[in-house]
């Protein structure tokens, strides 16, 4: 296959390129797609000129929607495309090599400058490749042995419930010794209840629910993990579903496990994310009133004014002149 | 509160006694007329109770002396009997998690061990193991690290339970086992000291090993500190194990069997007590656990008497764990070698206290412009964490004590969450509490040893 040939049905399979659609595509692909369009715009990044702040590694929340969108959003690909079909002739040969990953989709450059802010750093053009393998496909296998084993014990007892791996899971993560299983979100319910009953699984305790939110990744922003334990064969796993911060609903699972309730509860007190079927979704930590979800990346750290008997507390840098 | 909220709020509410403070005296609501007692009002309480039905709703807490911090029972009570029990937490949440998003991976430490103040080298082993995990370098961890962080941990644990049972005692009136209990802890906090430098909060535990070798005499003063505890701890069992009064009070007291502790999460003491010895440093062994020789003490009466037992069994244990460490301490590094990781400035006491060491001030000043460049970058920027996710848990005094780390690949966490286990243990008390006394609440929420700074975060 020519350079050509390959480049073309790169760009073909890159439509898919954030869809994470777990197995039924090689990873490979998408990294090809993925790689041949960031090399093929090397620079021209939207961000905003003279972006303040912004630390070397999170960059601030503006730099977050304007890259993002522009970026990785599906709405670029039909623009990428074009540039890629025009730059085609004037770029070199593909090196030779392993497949790299994605460019990070909220990151360029370091330092926080790049675009037309006049960065002088000369790291602007560095493109930052993005190697989190909760955005990766799933783990080819062979797997360590113990988590093959898990993986296999999980099969089967999915197959007994009439269902399969590609009906519930959208990929799965083995990384650090650690197996991940992405649960598609209306499944969450019944694939617990199968772990905690299935006999070959018994995973008779949740440990805990936790959010996390990825404000770069359209369409499935928030993410809720939860860590389940099985005493009788002493092993551990986590699920983790994803939902997009428009529709932030996850099926609850109080009802399998009791334990989940207070932890679901801080999940949505600090996410935002419903968990329909809880016996009593309310805030835990913060104050009933409060508005907003703190733990959100769009959330600030401090300058909340916070009601206290009538007195306004100020946002930590206006308290206080130092000059 | 502005004007248009107080407005919404009068709509139910008659103002009793004189508006100027308007969280005392009686107001009605929907509910039922609301008391708040503050003093000296007893009679219109008692009289309100004599007119009225038998069942009310009492706010035990946040302020309640006996609720271990700011834990808010709210409990239905029909006369001394408890037929509904809640928890209201919340009052010591202080973002730790958000706050560590903000900093450096090595800083975080210095928050982690804040959550949980009675067991905060828990925290930073939970958080440090994690980070590890995800740097890829658990196995890289030198040798003397890991036999003072097993030591540090155990010694902890001591200190914890002592607290646990000083003031679980004094709550039942055992004033001795509270004085005792916090002399004993009193000594240990003194070896912290010693040690790290701070009684509380050390942020000793750091990603790469910890912060500083042992001081000089430190040996010595864990040994002599160990046979004083072989001296003394022998105390609580004579004050409490056969005491009538004691085991009237916890016998059969907080009862939740396995089936409860499984549906409802709960780890440590508590699921001990159920005879199941799940304990996390024997099932899944970290920081070279199962090198030592200690053994998993469980009970079977599932009640606040068995976990009592279990916590002086488990300090025991300790002791034996410890003394293992001390004979295993060979002389070596505490801290990774990879220099991209490991802390670059070394500590020395000076004559304002503790602070990077002269030498290596010296060095980075005077003669080495790479090393300042390095530790500059290491010290303000810190380092990267490749991206990815972990859980990873510890035995804690009270139970499993988790952490979940994210990291975006960055200099700074992406995220970190704590499973505390005061904060799933606390969802026990309906279970326990339930159909008991008033009295007996007192008991159960003390065996469960809940600490509200790791159970609000």
């Amino acid at each position: 296959m020519s350079d050509d040939e390959k480049r073309t049905e790169a760009a073909d399979s890159a439509e898919n390129a954030q869809g994470m659609t777990g197995g039924t595509q090689h990873p490979d692909d998408v990294d090809e797609a993925a790689r041949t369009r960031s090399e093929s715009s090397p620079v021209d990044q939207p961000g905003k000129a003279g972006e303040p702040g912004g630390g070397p590694d999170q960059p601030s929340k503006e730099e977050v929607t304007t890259g993002g969108d522009a970026r990785p959003g599906e709405q670029a690909q039909t623009e990428d495309e074009a540039k890629d079909e025009a730059e085609e002739e004037s770029l070199p040969a593909e090196p030779e090599g392993p497949a790299l990953p994605p460019e990070h989709p909220s990151r360029r450059g370091m330092f926080g400058a790049y675009g037309g802010s006049g960065d002088t750093s000369g790291y602007g053009r560095l493109v930052v490749r993005d190697a989190n393998p909760v955005r990766g496909g799933s783990t080819p296998r062979p797997w360590p042995e113990e988590l093959e084993k898990l993986g296999d014990d999980v099969s089967a007892a999915l197959q007994e419930a009439g269902s399969t791996d590609t009906d519930v899971f959208e990929k799965v993560l083995v990384d650090r010794g650690q197996v991940t299983f992405f649960v598609k979100r209306e499944k969450l319910a019944e694939v617990a209840r199968i772990f905690r009953d299935d006999p070959q699984l018994r995973f008779e305790m949740c440990m805990g629910v936790n959010g996390v939110h990825y404000p770069e990744e359209i369409g499935r922003e928030l993410h809720a993990v939860v860590q389940l334990l099985s005493i009788t064969h002493n092993r551990r796993v986590n699920l983790e579903v994803t939902c997009p911060e428009t529709d932030p609903h996850i099926p609850s699972i109080v009802h399998t496990y009791p334990s989940a309730n207070w932890h679901e509860r801080e999940t949505y007190d600090f996410f935002g994310i419903l968990f329909d079927g809880h016996p009593a979704l309310t805030r835990i930590q913060m104050p009933d009133d409060w508005p907003g979800h703190p733990q959100r990346k769009d959330y600030p750290l401090g300058g909340i004014p916070v009601e206290y008997k009538g007195a306004t507390i100020a946002p930590p840098d206006e308290r206080r002149a130092y000059n | 509160m502005s004007e248009d909220r107080a407005d919404t709020f009068t709509l139910n509410i008659e103002t009793a006694n004189e508006p100027d403070d308007p969280y005392a005296g009686v107001r009605e609501t929907t509910e039922g007329p609301v008391y708040t007692v503050t003093g000296q009002d007893w009679d219109d309480v008692i009289g309100a109770a004599a007119a009225g039905e038998e069942r009310i709703v009492v706010n035990m807490g946040p302020q309640h002396p006996s609720t271990h911090g700011v834990l808010r029972l709210i409990l239905e009570l029909d006369g001394e009997t408890v037929t509904e029990a809640r928890c209201g937490i919340g009052y010591l949440h202080t973002g730790i998690e958000k706050n560590m998003e903000y900093r450096t991976w090595t800083q975080g430490v210095t928050f982690v061990t804040r959550m949980d103040y009675l067991s905060p080298f828990f925290n930073e082993a939970a958080y440090v193991l994690g980070v590890e995990k995800l740097l890829g370098i658990t196995d890289d961890i030198p040798e003397r690290a890991n036999v003072i962080r097993v030591m540090m941990m155990e010694l902890n644990r001591i200190s914890s339970h002592l607290v646990c049972i000083a003031t679980g005692g004094m709550e039942m009136g055992a004033l001795t086992m509270m004085t005792n209990g916090f002399r004993e802890r009193e000594r240990t906090l003194d070896l912290f000291e010693l040690i790290t430098g701070l009684r509380m909060n050390s942020a000793y535990i750091r990603p790469g090993g910890v912060a500083q070798d042992l001081p000089p005499g430190a040996v010595e003063s864990v040994r002599g500190y160990l046979r004083w505890m072989w001296d003394h701890i022998g105390s609580y069992e004579e004050f409490a194990n056969e005491n009538p009064i004691f085991k009237g009070r916890t016998v059969g007291v907080g009862y939740l069997d396995l089936a409860g502790c499984m549906a409802l999460g709960i780890t440590g003491p508590v699921l001990r007590s159920t005879g199941l010895p799940w304990d996390l440093r024997k099932s899944q062994p970290y920081c070279g656990y199962e090198t030592y020789d200690f053994e998993v003490p469980t009970w079977d009466t599932a009640d606040s008497y068995g976990r009592f037992r279990i916590r002086i069994e488990e300090m025991k244990q300790s002791l034996k764990i410890v003394e293992q460490c001390l004979d295993r301490l060979e002389p070596g590094p505490v801290m990774v070698g990879d220099k991209k990781i490991a802390w670059p400035a070394q500590l020395a006491i000076g004559s304002d206290g503790m602070g990077n060491s002269l030498d290596h001030i010296r060095h980075i000043m005077g003669e080495s412009m790479e090393a300042l460049i390095h530790h500059f970058k290491l010290v303000t920027e810190g380092f990267r964490v490749p991206a990815g996710e972990v859980y990873v848990p510890v035995e804690s005094p009270r139970g499993e004590l988790g952490a979940h780390v994210v990291s975006d690949g960055g200099t700074r966490p992406w995220r970190v969450h704590f499973r505390d286990p005061s904060f799933n243990n606390l969802q026990a008390v309906a279970a326990m509490c339930e159909g008991s006394m008033v009295a007996d609440v007192i008991v159960s929420v003390a065996s469960l040893d809940p600490v509200m700074g790791g159970c609000d975060r």
